[in-house]
């Protein structure tokens, strides 16, 4: 919110610079985002008196003298068509900044300093200034607008600085308003503040009125109560529609509002001062002088001001005559019912409408103002009828009309006066944890308006009907804390709470325990959103229908893109293999332990199920599907469990390089290496792997912290053998059958696999380490001969393997 | 073998045979082999001449043997001194052969890492844990009653456009913040409640200094006589740990439903220890987390009895931590994957 300081100053004496202001403000709840002089790339500008003036032949300069007073005198060369002798203008002397203008003398073109100058041979030492020039516009200061020199007042001392004169010597502040504090959403409520802050007393604006306008027909009829609490409808005669008045057109103007006639200037300055949207309807296009406040019918249709057409629902709130809507409700007037220069009579409107539905149909119109920004924000009911006054005073003032009898409330019987509240100090206090003594409780809350009484423990306070958001003790605490000062507050550590256990899960355990792992693994670990796209699962080739595809929408996404609660962590890792490549990193390993979303029912009646996932990803020339296999095994290690292996199929995965992953019996993920078809759709040419297993399937882990097996107390034998097996035949197939054949098996390790000219075709050579482990006795040389032999004969049988030769 | 050799006599002639041996012997391993073969007890030229003393006259059998085993501890020593000496140039000419260039480039030895979200969760977490906080991480996915209703943000309130929601059903969204997990907790109905919640949240906003998806962390305290002063008394322990100690924080008035007082927390300016830099924009002071006293209206709201308990909460944006700590200029970054940026903070 843009708040002028000279504003601010008609209702609060404020006796700080502009420094120790936003101090306050800030320590008592409002921040000040941004705060400048107006004038402040102006400086060096002087009062100057042209002594002389003397036409330049053939050109369109003249050669002044001009008094600056303690300055001097200077010879200045201008050429503006105003430049008269007797006549005081701003005189930039030399090193003073002004703005520097287009050749159209209007367009602000950055800030210059002046200098020492030749115009046509004729020596200038400083110069004349326009309105323009000084950053100022007629709306900001009287004839600043004209296309010339900027002329000052009679009564200007040569030589004086201009910024005093010219009001840009005002403070500009950027207030940023907490959402709980609609009632300072203007420039009246701030001033509430900043008077309780500086203790200072507040002037609060004029309303006094009188009431001897013509008066005429005027009814008003709210059908939509829930929308709207309070209607206030005023009829006002005699209007004569003309500009407002420079000091109020300043003030506009300074708030960051255009000025456009004196009716509708004085609806955006008691909006601005008091935080109420106000209407102003030409009275004699309300068809039979009704006015009804009801919900838009399906379909209907309303102009706006700016002529734009919106075809309504009954969502809609409008304002209506007794045929058509003349406004929506909140957001913007219609044309149909606009002031014109023609007007003689309106109706002002002041009401307080529900804030959702304003915001909600701002929202699904597209169309928004200062007034739906205020609805939205919040406009309490109390502000409603003093805004109204308000702008029946202020169309006195201003000569603008005459304010009737005509004056209709609707309303629910909300009480606007300050309701009593009655607490314990203590349990004010003890919210803080921290003693303030009693004449500052009184000091701050007499301060706030709150006209507290302290008798013992309990203090009384009438909270005004502006200060909606009070409603209990700690309320209370907190408005004394912030007109106290936090720095008040002591730091104490819990002196009061008890011992508590805390500490990670079991899961949480485990997955840093993965973490880690995987990092000390050669793995980096990654994060990608838990929303995809439609064509992430596309980018997978899954059929239409692949459970994948049974992926939570997004109602309301940010692009199609983002649309998609993840059901697998695979085409995000996909994805970051190939940027990383494109960005030149020319291999590496990455994980992500995230969720996927498995919805129950779709549209979603019940939470969905969140699965902790993994999804490991290996790529570049030195990775290949068992270094990829390598990190899946450390995941089963890290979670004190076995992972089996065997061949899968996956839409996006190598026909013959991709494995399913189970564990304990169970299908757990998948691995393999990314198909060569998608691999070039993302322009990837190195050759990538990508894995993913569900963490949650393996849960029961989890709390697995291991526990010790006693070392064997007898020496372990090892036994190695090589096989001629069937090509098909797969390592786990043998393992599996060296390891069924005897108990003692310890360990069964490949160390050599052979295809070649020294075995068959269609044959292949595997090695194999065995590890026999005594239990209760050492083995005899015959007892491991016969082991030897068992395997021998169980893998002829089984899997058609002899030693090899 | 002459009956009558002299005793003598066979002693040097063996001795010289032995010493011609050693002679020829360049290395280590030939010492011992020699050795092997002289001392041998069967057909060493030294080892087997004990055998002889059959053939000595028995008066000279006492000299003999005496001679035989000077000889003997003679050629031991022998071979002791060979062999320490040829090994200590083996091993010269070994370190010799073995000398390399150390400025080399190393061996590929791979080193992964965790994520920096991870990297500073975690160290939230061991912070709290120790002070005896649980870790509860609630879902991504929250009903709005638990997001907005129960946090005091009814339908039509301002807050809620404070924050821009994904909606995935009329009762369903992404949470938009970790405050949603503490009203399950105080649901449990479990007295004392001292709990951390980090995870991630969701808000659609999507430009250069915003993610639709960042990750916060909901501290919340519930018991008896709690109050701000111990709010910024835990927050302090809070931000020594991440930022050093020292660092101190600031309470400035704000505003979130859910808290009433609410506060924004700034921290003093790690970089220039409140002298005022670039990272603090010159104030001395960095925002960093909002918090305050649990509004009552959301304990009553959980069955909790505010004339007995009270409570503290905050909610601090683990991101934004990880890119003050790291110094990330943009959020963007902790999401792309990007191996040329994961790996550069550690543990």
């Amino acid at each position: 919110m843009l708040v002028p300081l000279s504003w601010l100053r008609e209702y609060v004496d404020i006796d700080v610079t502009p420094d120790e202001l936003e101090e306050r403000l800030f320590s008592c709840g409002f921040e000040v985002e941004e705060k400048h002089e107006l004038g402040r790339d102006i400086s060096n500008v002087v009062v100057g008196l042209v002594k002389s003036c003397e036409a330049v032949e053939g050109t369109h300069l003249h050669q002044c003298m001009v008094d600056a007073g303690v300055h001097g005198t200077f010879q200045i060369m201008c050429g503006a068509d105003n430049v008269h002798a007797g006549g005081r203008f701003p005189l930039a002397l030399i090193g003073a900044t002004v703005y520097g203008t287009a050749k159209d003398h209007k367009t602000i073109e950055g800030v210059v300093t002046i200098r020492e100058g030749k115009l046509r041979g004729h020596d200038s030492f400083g110069m004349l200034c326009s309105g323009t020039e000084l950053g100022l516009t007629e709306d900001l200061y009287e004839g600043a607008g004209y296309n010339g020199l900027l002329v000052l007042p009679e009564d200007a001392v040569p030589g004086e600085d201009v910024k005093p004169i010219l009001g840009l010597d005002d403070w500009i502040f950027d207030v940023s308003i907490t959402a709980n504090r609609p009632d300072c959403q203007c420039i009246f409520g701030l001033a509430r503040e900043v008077a309780a802050a500086l203790g200072k007393p507040l002037r609060a604006p004029r309303l006094d009125h009188s009431e001897d306008g013509t008066e005429a027909p005027l009814q008003v009829t709210v059908e939509a109560k829930d929308l709207c609490p309070r209607y206030i409808g005023h009829y006002v005669s005699d209007v004569r529609i003309g500009p407002a008045p420079q000091w109020m057109r300043r003030r506009l103007a300074l708030a960051g509002i255009n000025a456009i006639s004196n009716i509708v200037d004085i609806t955006n300055y008691v909006l601005t001062e008091l935080g109420q949207p106000m209407h102003a309807f030409d009275y004699p296009y309300l068809k039979d002088a009704h006015i009804i406040v009801r919900r838009a019918k399906e379909g209907e249709k309303v102009t706006t001001l700016d002529e734009k057409e919106f075809t309504l629902t009954p969502e809609n709130l409008v304002i209506a005559d007794a045929e058509r809507p003349v406004a929506l409700a909140g957001i913007m007037g219609g044309l149909n019912s606009e002031i014109q220069d023609s007007t003689t009579a309106v109706v002002y409107e002041a009401a307080a409408f529900q804030r959702d539905n304003i915001r909600k149909s701002s929202r699904a119109l597209g169309q928004s103002s200062d007034s739906s920004a205020m609805f939205s924000k919040g406009v309490y009911e109390y502000s409603t009828v003093m805004a109204m006054e308000r702008a029946l005073h202020l169309t006195e003032e201003l000569g603008a009309g005459k304010a009737s009898k005509v004056h209709l409330d609707v309303n629910t019987g909300n009480s606007l006066e300050a309701r009593t509240m009655t607490v314990s100090l203590k349990k004010v206090l003890g919210v803080l944890g921290i003693t303030v003594p009693e004449e500052d409780v009184i000091r701050i809350f007499t301060n706030l308006d709150f006209a507290p009484e302290l008798s013992g423990d309990t203090l009384t306070v009438r909270i005004p009907a502006y200060r909606e958001d009070i409603e209990g003790y700690q309320d209370l605490s907190e408005e004394l804390i912030r007109m106290y000062g936090y720095e008040h507050v002591v730091p104490t550590f819990l002196p009061t709470a008890q011992v508590t256990m805390g500490g990670r899960s079991d899961r949480q355990k485990a997955l840093l325990r993965l973490r880690r792992a995987l990092a000390a693994a050669g793995a980096h670990e990654g994060m990608h959103y838990s929303f995809f796209s439609p064509s992430d699962l596309d980018l997978l080739k899954l059929p239409e229908d692949a459970p994948e595809r049974k992926a939570i929408p997004i109602l309301n996404p940010i692009n199609v893109d983002l649309s998609l609660m993840r059901t697998t962590l695979a085409p995000e890792m996909i994805r970051a293999m190939a940027r990383n490549e494109k960005r030149g990193n020319m291999g590496g390993r990455i994980f992500e332990v995230g969720k996927v979303f498995i919805p129950k029912a779709l549209p979603l009646t019940d939470y969905p199920d969140e699965r902790d996932t993994l999804s490991i990803g290996v790529f570049g020339k030195e990775e290949d599907f068992f270094t990829l296999k390598g990190l899946t095994e450390r995941v089963a290690d890290c979670l004190l469990t076995k992972f089996r292996y065997r061949p899968a199929e996956k839409t996006f995965l190598h026909p013959n390089m991709t494995a399913e992953i189970l564990s304990e019996g169970r299908v757990v993920g998948y691995m393999g290496k990314l198909r060569y078809e998608i691999a070039a759709e993302l322009d990837m040419e190195l050759p990538a792997y990508v894995a993913e297993i569900d963490l949650q399937a393996l849960s029961d882990c989890f709390p697995r912290v291991g526990h010790y097996t006693p070392l064997p107390k007898f020496d372990v034998e090892k036994r190695d053998f090589a096989f001629v097996v069937d090509s098909e035949k797969t390592c786990e197939e043998i393992e599996d059958a060296i390891r069924a054949s005897c108990p003692y098996i310890t360990n069964v390790e490949l160390f050599d696999v052979y295809e070649g000219l020294q075995v068959l075709s269609g044959k292949k050579s595997m090695a194999f380490s065995v590890v026999f482990t005594p239990t209760d006795h050492a083995f005899k040389d015959a007892e491991l001969e016969g082991f030897v032999e068992k395997i021998l004969e169980d893998l002829k049988v089984k899997a058609g393997a002899v030693l090899r030769g | 073998m002459a009956d009558n050799m002299d005793v003598k006599e066979r002693i040097l002639e063996v001795r010289k045979q032995v010493e011609d041996d050693l002679a020829l012997l360049r290395d280590s391993k030939s010492v011992y082999e020699a050795k092997k073969k002289i001392m041998d007890g069967k057909t060493g030229v030294i080892g087997s001449m004990m055998r002889e003393m059959g053939k000595i006259a028995k008066e000279q059998r006492a000299e003999f043997g005496r001679s035989v085993n000077e000889l003997r501890d003679w050629a031991e020593k022998r071979f002791a001194e060979l062999n320490e000496e040829f090994r200590k140039k083996e091993l010269e000419a070994r370190y010799e052969s073995e000398k390399i260039d150390v400025t080399l480039p190393p061996k590929k030895i791979r080193a992964g890492s965790l994520h920096p979200v991870t990297l500073v969760t975690n160290e939230l977490i061991d912070i709290f844990s120790s002070m005896g906080f649980e870790i509860y991480e609630g879902t991504e996915i929250e009903k709005d009653y638990y997001n907005f209703t129960a946090l005091n943000i009814p339908a039509d309130h301002p807050a809620r456009d404070m924050q821009d929601t994904f909606y995935l059903s009329p009762e369903f969204l992404l949470r938009t913040q970790t405050s949603a997990g503490q009203i399950h907790v105080m649901e449990r109905g479990k007295l004392p409640i001292k709990v951390i919640s980090p995870g991630k949240v969701f808000r659609s906003d999507d430009d250069a200094t915003h993610s639709p998806m960042f990750s916060q962390m909901e501290g919340l305290v519930v018991d008896k006589g709690i109050t701000l002063g111990d709010l910024q008394g835990m927050l302090n322990r809070l931000v020594e740990n991440v930022f050093g100690p020292g660092t101190t924080t600031r309470l400035r008035p704000s505003y979130f439903p859910f808290t009433e007082p609410s506060v924004e927390v700034d921290v003093s300016c790690f970089a220039c220890h409140g002298k005022g830099c670039r990272l603090c924009k010159g104030t001395g002071w960095i925002e960093v987390l909002g918090a305050g006293v649990v509004n009552n209206k959301v304990l009553e709201g959980c069955g909790i009895d505010t004339e007995l308990y009270s409570g503290i909460a905050f909610g601090v944006g683990i991101d934004r931590l990880a890119m003050l700590k790291y110094g990330y200029n943009n959020i963007k970054l902790l999401f792309e994957s990007d191996l040329r940026v994961l790996g550069q903070v550690k543990e």
